[in-house]
């Protein structure tokens, strides 16, 4: 047992700039992203960003696929990795179905309208 | 985009006044730490007649709440539902009519029944300070009042200050509206029931004495603040066949005191559209939409950087250093980082001709 307060910590200690060793300061780097965009007339898109690397997003979207009656694809972007793109606004049966399969819904943000 | 840019200057303008409105705000902000006091003086004035009248319980309380009539049972029902209500602004609005109302009740009413004998003679402790003070004569005061306790004589007029002199005091009958009219009165002139007794003030009656004087000196803090939670809804009109044209954005930013750049660059994000400000200084999102919808976003907006998530308080000021943005309350000073607004992912929608990196 290590008593805490005879610990010696120095407070003038050199942290060095709070703010540069970590680059995603205030980012939302641990949410997973679910978006809608327009397209042409009543149509929209649906995309899934953000997911953890330990999910296969294929065999997901596969799933997504079969449960949402919808097509997909997988779309690779640079900065945003691997991205689930659905057809149609899938925003909510997404989130429940990440919900159901254990995913914290408090790492679920759904952006749009 | 060059005949925009000119015309989007003045709204640039704008907006440093809407800064300035926005540090008018600190007013409205300040005014809400005191918000929730009234209501303790309100309760106070309710429950101060019996802690003044001294030994009253809160069964007499209630019969005497009773016969003061309807005023009496309005306000509390007002002072429950602003307690309950957890709208602060309310009760504030509520109090001073309350008092007004009082005041009103306390004169102009005649003589009820009469009430029991120890509120006549808490009654009199009550007149004998207030009227000492003004005839500067403990003794006589106090000589009188014992003289109107026994005739059963309560005097109730005390609260109409100095004008009233103390002879008429016995023609009046003991009036709970006076009594109250009296404290409400008290409260308004400032005269503090200790000024001719020995006794310590009590950190009620200080507290009283605060808030009159607080109110009675600026009496904007009291009006001004009810109007901050309501943002008006978004006016939407449709322009042409996939724009649509967002009217009141200006003024709900200078509702919400945000920058009009960072609302409109989130909703952008949001909605993962893009669109740019006409002349007038309405936003024209491309894509239909309707008002629902912008409702709904403006509302994540409201929630994410606009309310403090301390304090729940829309008094915040959103500041941006080292490319973070920081936003401060301004009513319980809590400093947070707020996330940055981002696009994310942005599929390809419509001709890949049109894209220049497409």
């Amino acid at each position: 047992m290590s008593v805490q307060n005879l610990n010696t910590f120095d407070p003038f200690a050199d942290e060095g700039d709070p703010l540069g060793s970590t680059q995603d300061v205030g980012s939302q780097q641990n949410y997973i992203h679910i978006r809608i965009q327009q397209r042409n007339g009543r149509k929209t898109l649906t995309t899934l960003q953000g997911l953890p690397k330990e999910y296969d997003l294929k065999k997901l979207l596969k799933a997504f696929k079969k449960e949402f009656a919808c097509n997909g694809t997988l779309v690779d972007d640079e900065e945003a990795g691997q991205v689930i793109q659905l057809q149609g606004d899938q925003r909510l049966k997404i989130s429940n179905f990440l919900v159901e399969e254990g995913i914290p819904k408090a790492s679920i943000k759904v952006h749009g309208f | 985009m060059a005949s925009e840019e000119p015309l989007f200057d003045p709204s640039l303008k704008k907006r440093k006044k809407k800064t300035v409105a926005f540090s008018e705000d600190p007013l409205g902000a300040d005014a809400d730490p005191t918000t929730p006091a009234p209501a303790e003086i309100d309760n106070v004035a309710t429950n101060g007649d019996a802690v003044d009248m001294g030994p009253t319980t809160v069964h007499e309380q209630m019969k005497q709440n009773e016969a003061a009539g309807e005023d009496s049972e309005k306000k509390e029902e007002d002072d429950l539902k602003a307690m309950f209500g957890d709208l602060k602004k309310k009760k504030k609005k509520k109090e001073i009519p309350l008092d007004l109302g009082e005041d009103n009740s306390g004169t102009s009413t005649p003589v009820p029944a009469a009430a029991s004998e120890d509120l006549d003679f808490s009654d009199l402790k009550k007149k004998k300070k207030k009227s000492s003070k003004k005839a500067a004569l403990d003794l006589e005061a106090f000589e009188k009042e014992l003289q109107e306790a026994k005739a059963q004589d309560a005097a109730e007029d005390e609260g109409e200050e100095g004008a009233v002199p103390e002879a008429d005091e016995g023609e009046l009958g003991d009036d709970p509206f006076a009594r109250a009219g009296e404290t409400g009165v008290s409260l308004d002139s400032g005269s503090e029931p200790w000024l001719g007794s020995d006794r310590d003030y009590t950190y009620e009656e200080l507290l009283h004495r605060f808030y009159a004087q607080l109110h009675a000196s600026n009496p904007t803090l009291l009006t001004s603040a009810g109007k901050r939670y309501t943002i008006a809804p978004p006016q939407i009109m449709r322009e042409g066949n996939k724009k649509t044209i967002f009217a009141n954005v200006s003024d709900i930013c200078k509702r919400m005191h945000r920058q009009p750049e960072h609302v409109i660059q989130y909703m952008f994000a949001e909605m993962g559209t893009t669109g740019s400000v006409d002349g007038s200084g309405r936003l024209v999102i491309k894509g239909r939409f309707q008002q629902k919808q912008i409702e709904h976003v403006l509302r994540r907006y409201i929630v994410e950087y606009v309310t403090c998530k301390t304090c729940k308080s829309p008094d915040t000021i959103l500041t941006k250093e080292n490319r973070i943005f920081f936003m401060s309350c301004e009513s319980c000073g809590s400093r947070r980082s707020v996330n940055p607004i981002k696009t994310g992912f942005q599929a390809q929608v419509g001709r890949r001709s049109k894209n220049k990196t497409g």
